[in-house]
């Protein structure tokens, strides 16, 4: 299994223009944790909403790389998600879903990837054009190396990660404050 | 049964026809849409926004995203706020209770949210289903501290829908606009 802090660490190395939309949660300490950056859009609510955000963001900049960071139970509130965005098939975006198969901040409560459900097959079957499971380090650092070109086409993959619970790393919780500096890092107005 | 009159013939054609009096009301609130340089334009389809979303897909400056539940549009919309697009939301009003947790994002990101809602359970409704949601939908929007506008018959549309988006776009008010049921037509069975 994947370390789940790693595997964030090294899809976030050596980013530039990458825009970073993190789901409620453990994805959000785990994106704070690789280090903070105007371009870093951390939510801490509104589950099920992440992908949908990253897609907005995604086709209003679409030179600029697009990168959701979410876990498996935030993604599972938003499958359909997965129609919607395969719909627009927006190239510069990317999904990564860090899937230990748990709610983790509510107690550890078994998701429906620990049971039956598989999320990249779901992801196929809603016509996401470039689905991987990922499971070794190697291919942690090939994808890596691949989300920053905003050509690439629309990809969802899923990593699947061990169930430890790293410490919390605290980011700001202002709306207003995250909005105004992601847009501002895009060459934007204040709202 | 009486012979149908002139009056229940009337009353027929207020519960089942468009009330649109020759006007063109979804074309008003395009060209308000498109003044206002709306770029993305999500939507769960009715009935009542049909041709709105005929001239959307045939627009070359707006994107017609659909969506498999309303409350994506709602995360769109915060997404589409922070990467510089403009957009609205068009649902259906059994929609806007799908949407109720996810507006939170709107009121803590201060995001500028219009949705132009097509109502149904009202006006001459023989759906009963559609009814209760129906009736709760400016309530719901009260719940999550979203404006709510109305429009009753055609030749206010264009004012209403020009004074939402004013509110929205140059004021950041979040802001939902109620397209009566009357307005659009009781859908017959």
């Amino acid at each position: 299994m994947l370390n789940r802090r790693q595997v964030v660490a090294t899809l976030l190395r050596n980013r530039e223009s990458l825009v970073v939309v993190s789901g409620l949660g453990s994805s959000t300490y785990d994106v704070a944790a690789a280090g903070d950056d105007d371009k870093n859009f951390y939510l801490w609510g509104a589950m099920g909403g992440a992908a949908m955000l990253g897609l907005g963001i995604a086709i209003a900049q679409p030179k600029v790389p697009v990168l959701v960071v979410t876990g498996d139970g935030e993604m599972l509130m938003g499958m359909g998600s997965f129609s919607t965005m395969a719909l627009q098939n927006p190239p510069n975006l990317t999904i990564a879903v860090l899937d230990n198969g748990l709610f983790g901040e509510t107690g550890g409560q078994a998701t429906h990837t620990s049971g039956v459900t598989n999320l990249a097959k779901v992801a196929r079957g809603c016509g996401v054009p470039e689905v991987h499971e990922i499971k070794t380090y190697a291919d942690v650092a090939a994808f890596a190396d691949k989300i920053h070109d905003p050509k690439k086409g629309l990809t969802v993959a899923i990593f699947k990660i061990g169930q430890d619970m790293p410490p919390r790393v605290m980011t700001s919780r202002s709306g207003p404050v995250l909005v105004d500096r992601t847009r501002r890092a895009l060459g934007l107005p204040m709202s | 049964m009486p012979p149908a009159n002139f009056e229940d013939k009337l009353e027929m054609s207020n519960r089942t026809k468009l009330q649109d009096a020759g006007l063109d009301w979804a074309s008003d609130i395009f060209n308000v849409l498109t003044n206002q340089d709306v770029r993305q334009v999500t939507y769960v389809p009715d009935g009542g926004h049909a041709r709105l979303i005929t001239l959307v897909h045939q627009s070359g400056t707006m994107r017609a995203i659909t969506l498999t539940t309303e409350e994506e549009g709602v995360a769109l919309s915060a997404g589409a706020w922070i990467g510089g697009d403009r957009s609205v939301l068009l649902m259906q009003s059994s929609g806007v209770g799908n949407c109720v947790n996810m507006l939170s994002l709107i009121r803590v990101c201060k995001i500028p949210f219009l949705t132009i809602v097509a109502m149904r359970g009202e006006w001459g409704e023989v759906n009963e289903w559609q009814v209760p949601m129906g009736s709760a939908t400016p309530a719901a929007f009260g719940l999550m501290d979203i404006c709510v506008l109305r429009a009753d018959s055609a030749f206010e549309v264009a004012g209403v829908i020009k004074a939402a988006a004013a509110m929205v776009f140059d004021g950041g008010t979040p802001t939902a606009v109620l397209l009566s049921q009357r307005l659009i037509g009781a859908k017959a069975f």
